[in-house]
């Protein structure tokens, strides 16, 4: 049964909702992610953004609609379950393990038995210890790896938690304002670093920043009061009167 | 018939005991909303309150003393509240459960003050003889001071939610209650409102002791015989609400009064710790659960 | 939101060595500070030929309780889990032990006097099995672990947070507490168990027993320290850490972080339920007033001044405050409430880590000198 197109299809979001107590954080809301595909999600504050996040994490149950991935509905799944499927997150506040050193944080994340018994031993295995060496270089931190995570610099933290989330091998990251608090320089750095990933994982950033959006060059997709409001390039997003007159807080 | 007679006095001593809780357990549920913190010494203005309330009666005997020792209480236990609340819990902002040993430190000291003040037996407060005698429905008879102290509850709780709906500090207290951050960024005093709210809560513990006085002997320790099941009123009604509160402790109050028709009080006890406990796995938020975006954090 | 945890890394025992001592006064301390616990460790060795029977016999119910205490810097310090409600599973194991001494020194036949001064003409059923001593010492064990597992699993599985999880752990001491004294019947009541004359086939007051018992303590409490250390040091001990942190960021790289809080919990209750049984061998006694409320919180304040992220630290306060407190409520029973309190609040606003921390800032700052 499968096509072409479904079978490159990695993650749906099919019309969910999320209902606050009446307040829609989100109203309807669908969306599709391909295989390898980097995608940008904008809107301003309020528009579901984050939500949207949490609510293909586990964080947050939707109260309408479901969430597939690869094809299978993930949205009542424990957390755990959820990230042993291959989804990770990037929290908004670096959600890294403060009193672990930088290199047990990956090491951490990299795991892939996860189950508590199993870690009744010392070290990290000699396998993860070579994705742990990998990804501490690729975010630029091997030579602060025997520093405790909680006393890195603000930008050094994020990029942690990116290495973290990379490390746990999700074919599907979710980096929820990676660049929060970046200088221009760190910003490209964090670009790069997206880049560098290339076609192996599928990347959703969230992100306020238009020239961090503009360096990643990827598909944008545009949300407004918890809905769908506008898709394409950069450059098409930037002409769109509509979302222009959402951002400037008039209706359109 | 004699199913009947067992039942009703029960339930109606359920009520009063719910009553109880609740006094107790309200300013602990509105500061836990608030500034997620719980104050172990409160069961000891419970205590205060009923010492005021003797010492009211020392100076001004009779029915009117009783009258006077309700704004005494009240306003005395919110006193101490509010040193309560600038010189320990502020001190201790986000450090929840350092805080619960601060005033746990604090809870040992009144009591053994109160002990070495008043003495270990305890005072005896008179009731006036409008509240001494009982008021019999039918079969049923009702001491005239358990019904004072359900229409006092109810005074007490009617009071609170004017407060929290109708007034300048409530919409405040509503404010700072769904989002610190914001309800700081627009203007409201954030630690005003904590501490209004804190000594409010202490104060209404204080009236509740002024209750005990009537039903039984101030003793140094009379806090501690209700403070834990208001502790259990707090973990079941859910955050900072005061529907979900109210009826936790109908809930528990209830329970503990018609388990004690078919068990002693010690496995009534034990009921409703197991009760809580069973509770929580259907609804961990609580009886009344507010969903919001800034809880989750 | 969590506290900061500067005793990461002595207490997880990877050695804070990469930093040289340069200053000439920390260079002289350091050879002390590495002798100090060795020489801990050869006083309390000699203590039967150092002290008399009267102070051994104290010393030996304190060492008891820092088997317990160690378990608490497991949950507090590192697991950040506050229980309120310890002297629970110290009951639990101590009472076991206590039923099995009363059994074994009754004629055949024949029921405990408070049981029959209550008007029972039988044993209850549940105390039959601990005429074995196999199965005491396999209830002493597991029961308090087994308890407090189920425990913390149907509070931490439902994602209840840790001031709720204080307050119910507090009321589960007060209800057993309170259990305890109205079942009088069958625990003995208010008074508890006590008078017990021998053990195993040991008779309780035979020097060399009294030595041989007070030694077993002491290799418990070595034993936990050390091994409490390696688990520390082990990944379990980097998960523990983490939930306590960062229980969400936990949860989101894929871990569930309530077995890891269990597993701890349950372990500290096992020390605590070993630490009852050795108390009450130590004590003669166990009773309502050893394992409520009260104590239940007076086990938080030895770690407390100790220092919640230091097993060294935990020991100490638990010997500190032990005898402090044999010494002044035996004098002033009034001034003992006071002091607590009093040392709780002071402890917790103004040394948070206790001992251990303060020592360390002065090591730190003589090596910054």
């Amino acid at each position: 049964m499968k096509d072409e197109s479904t079978r490159d299809l990695l993650l749906a979001v099919d019309g969910v909702t999320v209902d606050y107590g009446g307040f829609k954080a989100l109203d309807g809301f669908s969306m599709t992610l391909q295989r390898g595909e980097t995608r940008v999600v904008i809107g301003p504050n309020g528009a579901g953004k984050s939500t949207l996040c949490d609510t293909i994490i586990g964080r947050v149950r939707p109260t309408e609609g479901a969430i597939l991935f690869r094809g299978e509905d993930i949205s009542a799944l424990p957390e755990q379950l959820i990230v042993a499927r291959g989804i990770c997150r990037k929290f908004q506040a670096p959600g890294i393990l403060p009193s672990l050193t930088v290199a047990d944080n990956i090491g951490l994340a990299a795991r892939r038995d996860r189950r508590w018994w199993r870690s009744l031993g010392f070290g990290i295995p000699a396998g993860e210890q070579a994705i742990v060496n990998d990804i501490l270089e690729q975010v630029g931190l091997t030579a602060r790896r025997a520093t405790q995570a909680g006393l890195l610099a603000h930008g050094e933290k994020q990029w942690l938690e990116i290495g973290m989330v990379i490390a746990t091998g999700a074919e599907l990251i979710l980096l929820d304002e990676p660049t929060a608090g970046m200088g221009p320089a760190e910003t490209r750095r964090t670009a790069e670093l997206i880049h560098s990933l290339g076609d192996s994982r599928t990347v959703l950033v969230i992100d306020h920043d238009m020239s961090f959006v503009e360096q990643l060059g990827a598909t944008v997709t545009v949300m407004h009061q918890g809905r769908f409001l506008a898709q394409g390039d950069v450059q098409a997003i930037r002409n769109n009167a509509e979302v222009a007159s959402v951002y400037l807080g008039h209706t359109a | 018939m004699d199913s009947v007679a067992l039942f009703l006095p029960q339930l109606f001593n359920g009520l009063s005991v719910a009553s109880l809780y609740l006094l107790a357990a309200v300013g602990l549920a509105l500061s836990f909303g608030l500034m997620r913190v719980i104050n172990m010494a409160h069961g000891e203005m419970l205590m205060l309150g009923g010492y005021l309330a003797w010492l009211t009666l020392m100076v001004v005997p009779g029915a009117f003393g009783i009258l006077l020792a309700l704004p005494v209480a009240f306003l005395g236990t919110a006193a101490i509240g509010a040193l309560v609340h600038m010189g320990l819990i502020r001190r201790l902002a986000d450090r929840p459960l350092d805080t619960l040993l601060a005033t746990w430190g604090l809870s040992l000291i009144l009591q053994q003050a109160a002990r070495d003040l008043f003495g270990a037996i305890g005072v005896e407060v008179r009731a006036p003889d409008w509240l001494a005698g009982s008021i019999s429905l039918g079969d049923v008879v009702i001491p005239s001071a358990r019904l004072m102290i359900i229409v006092m509850t109810l005074l007490v709780l009617g009071g609170i939610a004017l407060m929290l709906n109708r007034s300048r500090i409530g919409l405040d207290i509503r404010a700072v209650n769904q989002d610190r951050m914001m309800a700081s960024a627009t203007g409201i005093n954030v630690r005003k409102v904590e501490l209004t709210v804190f000594c409010a809560g202490a104060g209404v513990a204080g009236l509740a002791g002024v209750l005990l006085a009537l039903l039984g002997p101030v003793t140094p320790n009379a806090g501690q015989v209700y403070i834990v099941p208001a502790f259990l009123v707090v973990v079941m009604g859910g955050l900072g609400s005061l529907t979900g509160t109210s009826m936790a402790a109908l809930i528990l109050g209830l329970f503990s009064a018609l388990a004690q028709i078919f068990f002693d009080v010690s496995i009534a006890q034990m009921l409703m710790l197991v009760l809580v406990i069973l509770f929580l796995q259907i609804r961990p938020q609580g009886v009344v659960a507010v969903r919001s975006r800034a809880l989750d954090v | 939101m969590s506290d900061p945890d500067p005793m990461i890394l002595s207490a997880a025992g990877a050695a804070p060595g990469a930093a040289p001592l340069t200053a000439p006064l920390a260079a002289r301390l350091a050879p002390v500070g590495k002798a100090l616990p060795w020489l801990a460790l050869g006083l309390a060795v000699a203590a039967p030929w150092l002290l008399s029977a009267y102070d051994l016999n104290l010393l030996a119910r304190f060492m008891a309780m820092a088997i317990l205490a160690l378990g608490i810097v497991l949950i507090w310090g590192h697991g950040g889990i506050l229980s309120l409600g310890h002297g629970v599973f110290f009951g639990l194991g101590g009472y076991a032990l206590a039923i099995h001494m009363k059994l074994a020194d009754l004629p055949q036949g024949e029921i405990p006097d408070f049981m029959q001064w209550s008007g029972r003409t039988a044993l209850p059923w549940w105390w039959e099995p601990f005429s074995s001593p196999m199965f005491t010492l396999l209830a002493v064990l597991v029961l308090p672990a087994l308890v407090a597992g189920l425990f913390c699993w149907a509070v931490f599985h439902r994602r209840v947070g840790g001031t709720y999880f204080a307050l119910i752990s507090q009321a589960l001491a007060l209800a057993f507490a309170t259990l305890l004294v109205s079942q009088q019947d069958v625990t003995g009541g208010f008074n508890g168990l006590t008078q017990f004359s021998s053990l195993f086939g040991f008779g309780l007051t035979r020097p060399s027993v009294v030595q041989g018992l007070y030694w077993v303590t002491l290799a418990i409490v070595v034993a936990a320290y050390l091994g409490l250390r390696l688990l520390l040091a082990s990944r379990f001990g980097m998960l523990l850490r983490a939930a306590r942190d960062g229980e969400n960021r936990l949860r989101f790289l894929g871990y569930s972080p309530t077995p890891v809080k269990v597993a701890a919990f349950a372990l500290s209750a096992l020390l605590a339920g070993m630490a009852g049984a050795l108390f009450t061998l130590h004590a003669g006694v166990i009773s309502p007033a050893l394992v409520g409320v009260i104590p239940s919180i007076e086990m938080i304040v030895w770690v407390a001044i100790g220092g919640r992220y230091s097993f060294a630290g935990a020991i100490l306060g638990t010997l500190l405050i032990n005898i402090a407190r044999d010494s002044i409520s035996s004098a002033f029973p009034e001034l003992w409430l006071y002091v607590m309190g009093a040392l709780f609040i002071l402890v917790v606003t103004l040394m948070p880590d206790g001992l251990a921390g303060a020592a360390r800032n002065l090591i730190e700052r003589a090596r910054a000198r």
